[in-house]
């Protein structure tokens, strides 16, 4: 493809440029540096881990510097920026994409004294830690909103890739929705990519025409919400508030926060007590956050949205709760357990029930 | 079939409405012997000045025009460096896009998480409500019949005017236009800066109507489709429309047969507006006599009065 070679040119110098000019501070603040896959203005990832650069800010003030390097491809380049950022004085490195994994491993081995954090990888070392958020905790929620409002019985539901993150997600989803209402389905439709509002508009618009009136997204632009707000049917937000684009229509969203951790973890650097681990946080760390609900759901659906959120807050629910069988009908979770870590992270069935195929 | 039928055809017509634009645009801009590989910047550079214009406005008129002009601004730019300074033009057009992308970014900045109200449907009484019928043809916005219109205009112009002869002289032969007193650079500006306005419409039509807010870089792609569509479209404006329809309408039924519960991969099927582009392509270009004859002579190639 021609246009990803230039997109990627045309990053290259962009990366350069900014990695050229945060190299020349040199003052005794300490910094913190961090790199982005998109741009912080995609009104969902990137824009959310940005929000949480800010949030340092804030909270240390004349302490700390922070930087940031956006729309940086995954890969090679990753590895400069990454080297940049660390050459240039920076002690602790957020990189926030799942590509950065190796181009981060890399350069922790080469720089033993800065610290690094890497989000939704699962290599670590001495200086690398890990960290990432439980969304199908949210899904959960959402879930369970969705069975009780959708009409229908239909929710439809914009995917990019048949990761194991987005099967959980819609798993998480069907799951709670299927708890409380027995008749509901799920459609899915793959775009193959996290970002083309178009594509995107027209996934939820085939959705909307076969019949979905609640319109889902793991995918990160506002196009899906926007669109549900125009065909007059329900939809839920993506990583930041999107009320914005569907005020009638949102509604809640399941929202990323890493504003605490980003703090914390610079304190703790700050202190001398920062230690490589692996966090993976949900309502409970605060990482995941639901926005506020639209007014039009019932009281009674919000006071259940609301209790399941605290009892997967105090550990009493589980979003994968057995028993839990696959479309086989083999049980994958055991009646009285739940699933474990491992079996989320790697996650690659649809529960029983869901009337469609992963794509292989 | 008939509650998603119709919902599916409009849906086509969306997504094939920016592709028509951009890549009639470049067909005349080709046809004139120029290559502009631009389209993809001057697609999004249009759609924010559209959508800056509209939401500070408050009109549609208005965000349209300026979506236009900010494809014209760019195509100036193009314009002046192949053919005032004679810059390579694939050089000069890759540059324009990845000169867009980021300069969109920066104007866009203040916009991020902003709205627009989205087009008018232009309405008839009555006919607009004749079942099927009314709503797939007559309840659009002003710029689906605007894009029918330019096809018809230009495959006119091209074919039955003067200027258009004189677009396909430069276009095949800009030594033996230029002896025989014609002003090839100014000819071939015209039709730079008219690939412009249709360009930036085609990104207007994004961020006003398509899905009406801005993202960075939310054109996706799309005026690469466009580019490929004029060589698909052997450099003529209704076959370009055909393309931008046919790219449209599968892109729209494989997300259908998607939602129908078709086990095909779902790679496949976004591979496949692609692939049949390809076929197509190679079908209607084995007749390598008649390719020959609809690709400009001089497409791509500097020309200097001096030479």
């Amino acid at each position: 493809m021609i246009s990803k070679k230039i997109i990627l040119v045309a990053l290259m110098s962009a990366v350069l440029a900014v990695s050229a000019t945060s190299g020349q501070a040199a003052d005794k603040k300490t910094k913190v540096g961090f790199v982005y896959v998109g741009p912080i203005g995609d009104f969902g990832w990137s824009h959310q881990h940005n929000v949480g650069r800010l949030a340092i800010n804030n909270a240390f003030g004349d302490k700390i510097k922070t930087t940031y390097v956006e729309s940086v491809p995954e890969g090679a380049d990753a590895v400069r920026v990454i080297t940049k950022l660390a050459r240039s004085g920076h002690k602790l490195i957020f990189t926030t994409s799942f590509g950065y994994m190796n181009p981060t491993l890399k350069v922790a081995k080469r720089f033993p004294k800065v610290k690094f954090e890497h989000a939704t990888g699962f290599k670590r070392s001495k200086n690398l830690a890990t960290y990432s958020a439980r969304f199908y905790e949210g899904r959960h929620v959402v879930g369970l909103i969705a069975g009780k409002m959708t009409k229908s019985n239909v929710i439809g539901y914009v995917a990019s890739f048949p990761i194991p993150e987005v099967i959980r997600g819609i798993n998480a989803t069907f799951l709670a929705a299927r708890s409380v209402n027995p008749k509901v389905r799920i459609k899915i439709i793959w775009v193959s990519t996290w970002f083309d509002p178009g594509k995107e508009a027209d996934a939820a618009k085939a959705l909307i025409a076969q019949g979905a009136d609640i319109i889902m997204q793991h995918t990160d632009s506002p196009a899906p919400l926007q669109q549900a707000q125009k065909s007059k049917v329900w939809a839920v937000g993506q990583a930041s508030n999107m009320v914005a684009f569907g005020p009638k229509a949102q509604l809640t969203s399941i929202m990323d926060d890493w504003n605490a951790y980003y703090i914390q973890r610079t304190k703790a650097l700050l202190e001398g007590t920062w230690k490589s681990q692996n966090v993976w946080g949900g309502f409970k760390s605060g990482m995941v956050k639901m926005a506020p609900y639209n007014k039009a759901i019932p009281a009674n659906v919000v006071a259940m949205a609301e209790k399941a959120k605290e009892g997967i807050f105090n550990g009493t629910v589980h979003p994968f709760a057995g028993p839990i069988k696959d479309q086989k009908g083999k049980i994958r979770v055991p009646a009285g357990q739940n699933a474990d870590d491992g079996m989320l992270a790697t996650m690659n069935f649809y529960v029983e029930g869901i009337d469609a195929k992963i794509p292989k | 079939m008939g509650d998603w039928l119709v919902p599916a055809l409009l849906m086509i017509i969306t997504a094939s409405t920016p592709l028509v634009f951009a890549a009639v645009g470049e067909v005349v801009v080709e046809k004139s012997g120029v290559l502009n590989l631009g389209v993809e910047g001057m697609m999004i550079v249009g759609a924010i000045s559209a959508f800056a214009v509209g939401v500070t406005t408050g009109s549609a008129t208005l965000a349209i025009l300026s979506g236009a002009i900010g494809g014209v601004a760019m195509a100036l730019i193009f314009g002046f460096l192949t053919l005032n300074l004679l810059a390579n033009q694939v050089a000069a057009g890759l540059a324009l896009t990845i000169f867009g992308l980021g300069f969109s970014a920066l104007l866009g900045h203040g916009f991020v998480g902003k709205t627009f109200p989205g087009l008018p449907k232009l309405e008839i009484p009555w006919i607009s409500e004749i079942p099927f019928i009314g709503p797939l043809l007559f309840s659009h916005d002003v710029l689906v019949y605007g894009s029918v219109i330019v096809v018809v205009s230009i495959t006119y112009v091209i074919n039955k005017t003067r200027f258009g002869l004189l677009i396909r002289a430069v276009g095949d032969n800009h030594d033996a236009a230029h002896l025989i007193g014609y002003s090839v650079n100014k000819i071939r500006m015209a039709c730079i800066l008219f690939g412009g306005a249709m360009a930036g419409l085609g990104g207007a039509y994004l961020s006003l109507a398509y899905t009406p807010f801005w993202a960075e870089g939310m054109t996706s792609g799309r005026g690469w489709i466009a580019l490929a569509l004029v060589v698909f479209a052997s450099w003529k404006a209704w076959r370009a429309f055909l393309g931008a329809y046919l790219f449209g309408g599968i892109t729209i039924i494989q997300l259908h047969t998607q939602g129908f519960g078709v086990d095909i991969a779902p790679e496949f099927l976004s591979m496949l507006p692609y692939l049949t582009t390809i076929v197509v392509l190679v079908l209607i270009s084995r007749d390598s006599s008649q390719a020959k004859l609809s690709a400009p002579a001089c497409l791509g190639k500097s020309f200097h009065a001096s030479d």
